[in-house]
């Protein structure tokens, strides 16, 4: 309980830079962020009206303070291009981005756990060589060029996959699984080849163990033994590292929603920086940021829930 | 007590036994090896770009518009009808100025915070350095890179600074992690006992035991950093045009799909040969510089 008190303690320094840096973002701009936001022939009157309602003629600290209870009290500003809330613009885009991470992990998954698996029952193989350089081969190739590589193959030249167009799940699931398939696994082919490399490296480690020793030694099956007890052992680290590469995957899913036109949180980030609509782009960096450091912060209690060597470990330090 | 005494052709043997093991365990990298050669040839091709192929990589060929993979243009030509090859190898030189100047730069500010964080330690480290370090890695890499170009305006110089704000943590945490490491071991307090003054024992001592972990790193940041300037470029905000990058060159790609297929194949070839190259350059660094690594 320490443990998850502490952990839950030093999130809220890092929740606090978190928040100072995406409110300097704005003051990055060069020059006057006003005469930016509104181009080369804006008015003088203009821009003084835009500085007065981004509150950007006030001293820094005191528009900081002023952001900052704002966004506490989950207001996130309103768009400088339509004046629409960026909580409302967020929470449209947000579901479709949260489908297409779901599917991408569970494609991750499909494709790393069989090969992880066999990769390690096979070690040193032909099958477990072929697994680690598909995998070497996976991580290196970008995930936006096998996005439009896909694009190429499966809607120009054979029309399987729609190749723009997307279809909330509640209107036409099948619709919507079609405008998924393609950008999900174009981006788990990555997580794919991490998670498979991270689960033979973790499965390895285990198989070296005693314990594995004594059950084979008691006769049980290659893949008994893998099922049964090195599995569970090694899905520890792989689970918390899985953890981590949602950071990744949220940068990643940026750009495989631009390619696939899909109106999730990602093309929304990218929109706004292409209209300059910054309070748009400081919403939703402050939501990804605030998003990973929740994430991680749940894994960490939960590998401690799981794994109890960590409070220990946590106590001694 | 028996007295063991080593005499100096036992050394001498001992030693080579070592050169010869460390050899052989060089000689057997696959990873180094295959990594570098293909590091080379991305480095040579970007070097050399203008002296590799007659053709410009940004003077328009109204009469060579889209043209198909032939004879004089191997792997055709773009919209504007310039040679796709030729944009590639001068593409070379803006992925590595890009990923390799922002791995420069990060490192350049990342050594010395982590070496000062880890030396004094203390609150600034605790709840200064490690938090600022925390909360910058808490917006996925992409997404800073992305939002600090945007705000810093498009073009190569700022792409570089944006992806090098994202590498920042990343050294100064390893630098920090084997400052730790080094400052509990003997020879640290030896030193300390001799009367070394703190710089002295950081830059002399402590900094040359951890580059080892600091190159590996390094080299793998290359990678990513080749993938993150290629995405900005892809997006607009990285090279440009007419300045060639891979990651423009799929964006205009992918508007012509259907005219044109060829464009979207050799830039991201050339990304994901790249990518491989600093990745397995990496590893095999680490498989041989490490010995623990060397058993997977």
């Amino acid at each position: 309980m320490a443990y998850i008190v502490r952990r839950v303690l030093t999130a809220i320094p890092v929740l606090w830079i978190v928040s100072i840096i995406v409110f300097l973002l704005i003051h990055l701009i060069p020059g006057n962020p006003a005469q930016v936001i509104l181009g080369q022939d804006a008015t003088p009157t203009a821009i003084a009206a835009l500085t007065a309602q981004l509150g950007l003629n006030k001293p820094l600290p005191i528009q900081y303070i002023q952001w900052l209870g704002q966004v506490l009290q989950g207001n996130l500003g309103k768009s400088l291009l339509d004046g629409e809330s960026v909580n409302h613009l967020i929470m449209q885009r947000l579901p479709v981005t949260v489908e297409l991470a779901v599917c991408t992990i569970l494609v991750a998954l499909l494709i790393a756990f069989p090969m992880g698996i066999l990769a390690a029952v096979f070690r040193g193989k032909w099958l477990d060589v072929t697994a680690l350089f598909s995998a070497t081969v996976g991580i290196a190739v970008p995930p936006f060029w096998i996005g439009i590589l896909f694009l190429l193959l499966f809607t120009v030249r054979v029309h399987w996959f729609p190749s723009s167009g997307y279809v909330p799940i509640w209107q036409n699931p099948l619709q919507n699984l079609q405008s998924m398939v393609l950008p999900a696994v174009a981006t788990g082919i990555r997580e794919a080849a991490v998670l498979m490399r991270m689960l033979r490296g973790a499965l390895l480690d285990v198989l070296d163990m005693d314990f594995i020793r004594t059950a084979r030694a008691k006769g049980m099956s290659g893949y008994g033994v893998i099922i049964h007890h090195a599995l569970k052992n090694a899905l520890i680290p792989v689970i918390t590292t899985g953890g981590l590469q949602i950071a990744g995957l949220l940068g990643g899913l940026v750009i495989t929603e631009t390619i696939f036109s899909l109106p999730g949180f990602g093309s929304l980030l990218v929109q706004s920086v292409f209209s300059r609509d910054y309070t748009t782009v400081q919403g939703t960096a402050l939501i990804a940021a605030v998003a990973v450091v929740l994430v991680n912060l749940v894994v960490d209690v939960l590998y401690s829930v799981v794994d109890p060597r960590i409070q220990l470990g946590g106590r001694s330090a | 007590m028996a007295q063991v005494e080593i005499t100096h052709s036992e050394l001498h043997s001992e030693t080579r036994l070592l050169r010869k093991n460390r050899w052989r365990h060089l000689r057997k990298n696959v990873s180094l090896w295959t990594g570098a050669i293909l590091v080379a040839m991305v480095i040579i091709i970007a070097i050399f770009a203008p002296w590799l192929t007659p053709f410009s990589p940004i003077q328009l060929n109204y009469s060579a518009i889209l043209q198909a993979p032939n004879a004089t243009h191997w792997f055709g030509t773009d919209e504007l009808g310039r040679d796709v090859l030729t944009r590639v190898f001068f593409g070379a030189r803006t992925s590595m100025e890009v990923s390799i100047g922002s791995v420069v730069i990060s490192l350049v500010i990342g050594i010395p915070v982590g070496l000062l964080s880890g030396f004094y330690r203390g609150i600034v480290d605790e709840w200064l350095v490690m938090r600022v370090v925390d909360a910058i890695q808490a917006f996925p890499f992409l997404i800073l890179s992305l939002v600090l170009a945007a705000m810093l305006g498009p073009g190569i110089r700022n792409a570089t600074f944006a992806i090098a704000v994202g590498y920042i943590p990343v050294f100064v945490r390893t630098v920090r992690g084997q400052v730790l490491l080094e400052m509990e071991k003997e020879y640290i307090q030896s030193a300390r006992a001799l009367g070394a003054r703190d710089w002295r024992i950081m830059l002399r001592h402590v900094f040359p035991n951890i580059t080892t972990p600091l190159i590996i790193q390094a080299t793998l940041a290359v990678a990513s950093g080749i993938v993150a300037e290629a995405s900005l470029s892809y997006l607009g905000l990285g090279a440009q045009p007419p300045t060639p990058s891979w990651g423009s060159m799929l964006h205009t790609a992918q508007g012509y799909l259907t005219e044109a297929p060829w464009l979207a194949i050799v830039p991201g070839i050339a990304i994901a040969v790249a990518v491989l190259g600093f990745n397995l350059l990496g590893d095999g660094l680490q498989i041989w510089l490490d010995p623990r690594k060397r058993r997977s």
